[in-house]
């Protein structure tokens, strides 16, 4: 277990050299492990299903300035009396009463990486009908997390006034996600940026998650191509069943349990070769944007879907490599 | 003829950037806002209609200033025309802030009728702002009790509803007793409350305030505006407020806003769209937002304060303070250098660090306070708003040049206010360069380039000197003259750097990290050869230009006077690629400078050379025997080419001018002997000919060989007096000692 941890950290050391990541400059000698999937011991999949089949936005955050754990409840209090007083734009809020929109804003202590990680922190809004404010059930309607698997690369240099929780995830509308993401701005002066997955990573996705065992009979793996430099937008969907992915993986992978640049440009490579034969498209000249398999999707904008609780953390893990990756 | 002095004008090291420092007398924040340009700011659509306008208000208000008695409104004419005057245009276009005391002292003062006090404040709107000293004023009025309890009542209410168009609050929060005062009138008490609930701080919440208003709700029951004013106490000290509240209130206050509820919202939107209140200072000049902002970054950043004060838990913990008045200075209270001294213990930083870079009192007291996190917190917001925001880096194109530009103009500004570069900025340099076009805000750039701190030992030439060498090589003369423009800032940033930590230095510890040093001289000796290589190159590809000259030579000016100005151990000649074009150069204006930069050199390494024989200095800062054999080779060209006319015989640098007189007699040159001396150098005969004509006017032959002994002596004087200041230096300090026979022998 030690060993993965250890081993994806060379690649986020690797990932940081790369400006806006660039793909040129991944060393292909240092070996890679894939997802393992360690995260099965401490992910209760009860607890993660929330967080399953919807699509998360991600942002990349700042180290958090004098946040506690100790004071979630008034966060959430502050927070909501933000959120009434950004709704009517100028006019005074009483604080700590009831309003239209519930924050509550809690702790999910499962969803970490290693000790020195901090606990992810979770944020929903639900909203309650006027009319009826206390039979009516409370509905969700906008959720984001904050969370830190494996970032022991940055919460080991910050002092500590400082809260490392580098990947921000999103669920739910813009304007929600502006007055929330302000709000902890202000507040722990903290910046977000949107996290974009650049075409090398997603390949680096797609080997990687084509090797995971999934139980159930999977679901196609997809890549969707953008063709650039056209009038109208282009895109490519290539699926191919998981099974034929799985054993072409197994014949480019040489050591089980680690993968290497070039591994994943063989992959590519092949894959683009067959579809070449069929198609006669180069798909090396088009934008990898999107890829989907049984373990979870992603898309460039920084868009992830979770499929499988058991890869959560590990998934989690890459994607906050990412993030620190553009924090420093 | 001699533009240049440039020994003369000597830059001090640590000088400060005048131009960037702002005086400490205009260090008062621009947040108050001149009431008479407000006015016409708003009022300038339709000018002429406007006039009249302005006019008849103009008369009404000083109608209603002089009224002095009770008068009928039915039966004067008058009366009503001012009064129709003001209330159209309060309710149209709002009143200018100084008719509000005007008209609150008539309305208050119980002069006129209720009907027409009650139709003047309803018409009470700002323009823009009002005064807070009108306001005060209503309220000494509210006191005397000279109106009727109606108007009492619609003023709070008025008062409630313009609350936030009060310029400041201040004076405002000191009168919160005598509102206070007023909880005891019935009718009153919903009013009060409100306005209470708009004025309470934390340090307004008293015990004695507290025993009364639980009076109050025992007298008058369960009072939905008693409970919102005790549950804000409770909010701030819940310690000392008890009872329980019921959680869920609907509505604590009816709604004051009333009769003006559309005329608020339209000044709220006129106050939008050209918010003067709220322009931010940036360093002295203001600066408009020009677009809407994606939520996730803000270039400009107001400095507000922590709002986690109100933390329960934080509370219980400092339970002790809650009755003494030493609570932390908040930022927004800041105006004044004065200030900033008084309170400077107990200032507390803006919530986020981003606001200091607009407010010049916080980068002063940033500068006192070496507070890790400060620095920590400035350097994620500044890295992610400059890569967030950087044109030619973010994937997305919603950038704004301009603003951008902006953005780099303040970051660079605050760097020279602090005299200190940000590691955020370095990165963020070193990540953008290579995708550069070189043209998008140059020069905003490169004076950011000029800050990157010393001692960051992190592979410099690949990440600056590379991609800066692409754009030397590739770009125009003139961006080739920025770049050595902005190399010259940063070796003198370094070198004043490098100053001061010698000194804090020395007063700690003892030469304890020498390594540290030798890889600080390395990082400076790296800087100047690579000028030297680009200067060389670049003096090839564009010909000898003199602009190019001056330039280059600028730089060695700092280069060459490093061990004496800088007390740094470290002297490097500049190569022969410049030496001698600029010995060689046509224009005198290049042969001076080059003239002053070798005297210095001399007295760097005449200085250095008496410490070692007198061993003050540790010996391994020595400077290499080559540095001096250097030198030596190259004074005697110098002398050789300005005074004794044996350049061709004595030079013996390897890429010097020596030459064989059997080469030198087939160019055909009579004299070539003489061809290089103070008379007769390309640069220096302009002069000659103007002394020969002043000399011996009725020559005509343009004798040169006439300028020596006694006239050679005075052809000098007619130098130095044309301004040849380096000239003079230098030959007073290396020649006459080298060549004493020469000279009284001419």
């Amino acid at each position: 277990v030690e060993g993965v941890a250890r081993t994806l950290l060379s690649f986020g050391r690797l990932s940081r050299g790369l400006p806006f990541g660039r793909a040129h400059g991944l060393s292909s000698r240092d070996p890679l492990l894939p997802l393992a999937p360690r995260s099965q011991e401490n992910a209760d999949p009860q607890r993660t299903a929330f967080l399953l089949r919807k699509q998360w936005t991600l942002y990349s955050v700042t180290p958090l300035y004098r946040f506690s754990n100790a004071h979630l409840r008034d966060y959430a209090r502050l927070l909501s009396a933000f959120i009434a007083a950004e709704k009517q734009k100028g006019l005074a809020v009483e604080v700590g009463v009831e309003l239209d929109i519930k924050v509550a804003v809690s702790s999910l202590p499962y969803l970490k990486g290693s000790d020195q990680d901090q606990a992810a922190i979770l944020v929903q809004l639900s909203s309650r009908s006027p009319a009826s404010p206390k039979n009516s059930e409370e509905k969700l309607i906008w959720s984001g997390w904050f969370c830190c698997v494996s970032g022991d690369d940055l919460s080991k240099n910050v002092p500590e006034d400082f809260t490392c929780l580098p990947l921000f995830l999103v669920n739910g509308a813009e304007c929600y996600t502006s007055i929330v993401g302000s709000w902890f701005q202000k507040t722990f002066d903290c910046s977000f940026r949107r996290l974009a997955i650049s075409p090398l990573i997603l390949s680096w996705m797609a080997a990687m998650w084509t090797g995971c065992k999934v139980d159930k009979t999977a679901s196609a793996m997809e890549l969707v191509f953008s063709v650039p430099c056209l009038p109208q937008p282009l895109d490519i969907s290539y699926a191919i069943h998981p099974e034929d992915a799985k054993a072409l993986w197994d014949t480019v992978q040489k050591t089980p349990g680690e993968i290497i640049q070039e591994e994943v440009d063989v992959f590519m490579d092949c894959l683009y070769s067959h579809f070449h034969r069929h198609f006669r498209i180069h798909l090396s000249a088009t934008k990898l944007v999107k890829v989907s398999t049984a373990i979870a999707s992603a898309h460039c904008d920084g868009i992830i879907k979770f499929l499988q609780s058991q890869y959560l953390t590990g998934v989690l893990m890459l994607l906050t490599e990412l993030a620190i990756s553009q924090i420093e | 003829m001699q533009r240049r002095q440039s020994f003369k004008t000597q830059k001090q090291p640590l000088q400060v950037h005048h131009k960037n420092q702002t005086d400490l007398s205009a260090w008062r924040k621009g947040g108050r806002i001149d009431p008479e340009k407000n006015v016409q700011n708003h009022q300038s659509p339709n000018n002429q209609k406007n006039d009249s306008k302005q006019g008849s208000l103009e008369q009404a208000l000083s109608y209603f200033e002089k009224v002095q008695d009770r008068v009928s409104l039915k039966k004067n004419s008058v009366l009503q025309k001012h009064l129709t005057t003001v209330e159209s245009i309060g309710l149209q276009s709002g009143l200018p802030p100084e008719a509000f005391d005007v008209l609150l002292n008539v309305a208050l003062s119980g002069k006129l009728a209720d009907t027409v006090n009650t139709r003047l404040l309803k018409s009470l709107l700002p323009a823009s702002v009002i005064p807070e000293t009108s306001v005060v004023s209503s309220v000494s009025w509210l006191c005397v009790s000279k109106c009727s309890g109606n108007i009492q009542l619609l003023f709070l209410r008025w008062l409630i509803a313009v609350f936030d168009f009060i310029d400041h609050k201040e004076q405002l929060h000191a009168l919160y007793g005598f509102f206070f005062s007023f909880l005891q009138d019935e009718k009153m008490c919903p009013y009060v409350c409100h306005l209470l609930y708009l004025l309470t701080r934390k340090e307004t919440v008293k015990p004695f305030r507290i025993r009364r208003l639980l009076d109050l709700q025992a007298k008058m029951g369960m009072q939905s505006h008693l409970q919102a004013l005790l549950s804000l106490y409770k909010l701030y000290c819940p310690e000392l407020v008890t009872i329980t509240l019921p959680g869920k209130m609907k509505t604590y206050f009816k709604n004051s806003e009333g009769p003006w509820k559309a005329g608020i919202n339209t000044v709220r939107r006129r106050n939008q769209e050209n918010s003067p209140v709220f322009q931010p200072l940036f360093l002295g000049t203001a600066q408009p937002q020009s677009r809407k902002r994606k939520w996730n970054t803000q270039l400009i950043i107001p400095a507000s304060s922590t709002n986690t004060n109100n933390l329960e838990e934080d509370k219980k913990k400092n339970r002790v303070d809650l009755y003494s008045m030493s609570e932390s200075f908040r930022v927004e209270q800041l105006q004044t250098f004065s200030q900033l001294l008084q309170n400077i213990h107990h200032l507390e930083f803006p919530s986020q660090m981003g606001s200091v870079l607009t407010n010049p009192l916080l980068l002063h007291y940033m500068n006192c306070i070496k507070d890790e996190s400060i620095y920590l917190r400035l350097y994620y917001w500044m890295g992610q708003t400059l890569q967030e925001e950087c044109t030619w880096c973010a994937l997305d194109n919603n950038q704004d040049e301009e603003e951008f530009k902006d953005f780099l103009e303040t970051v660079y500004k605050t760097e020279c206010f602090l005299q200190e570069g940000f590691s955020s900025c370095e990165e963020f340099l070193y990540k953008s360069l290579p995708l550069w076009d070189g043209f998008c805000c140059r020069s905003q750039i490169l004076r950011l380039v000029s800050w990157i701190p010393l001692g960051s030992f992190s592979e410099i030439k690949s990440h600056l000197y590379d991609p800066l060498a692409q754009f030397f090589f590739t770009s125009s003369l003139y961006f080739k003259c920025s770049i050595l423009e902005c190399l010259k800032e940063l070796l003198q940033n370094w070198l004043n750097w490098h100053v001061i930590h010698l000194d804090s230095e020395s007063d700690s510890q003892v030469h304890s990290s020498n390594t540290t040093h030798s890889e600080l001289l390395n990082e400076v000796a790296e800087l100047i050869h690579f000028v030297g290589w680009i200067a060389t190159v670049a003096l090839r590809l564009e010909n000898n230009p003199t602009f190019l000259l001056y330039f280059i030579l600028d730089f060695y000016e700092t280069a060459c006077d490093m061990y004496l100005r800088y007390n740094l151990p470290l002297l490097i000649m500049p190569p022969a690629g410049v030496f001698y074009p600029a010995l060689l150069s046509m224009d005198s204006v290049t042969l001076n400078q080059l003239c002053y930069i070798m005297y210095r050199y001399r007295t760097n390494l005449v200085a250095a050379k008496e410490n070692e024989l007198s061993k003050k200095e540790m010996v391994q800062f020595r400077f290499s025997n080559q540095t001096y054999q250097e030198y030596n080779q190259y004074i005697t060209a110098m002398v050789g080419c300005l005074w004794t006319s044996s350049v061709f015989q004595k030079d013996i640098h390897p890429q010097g001018l020596r030459m064989d007189d059997e080469l030198l007699k087939k160019t055909a040159v009579q004299e070539f002997k003489n061809s290089f001396n103070i008379v007769y150098h390309p640069a220096m005969m302009g002069y000659a000919v103007l002394f020969l004509q002043q000399a011996w006017p009725d020559d005509t032959t343009f004798n040169f060989s006439l300028i020596k002994g006694k006239k050679w002596n005075w052809y000098l004087e007619y130098l130095y007096a044309h301004g040849l200041k380096g000239l003079k230096v230098f030959i007073e300090s290396s020649i006459n000692r080298v060549s004493r026979a020469s000279h009284s022998k001419a």
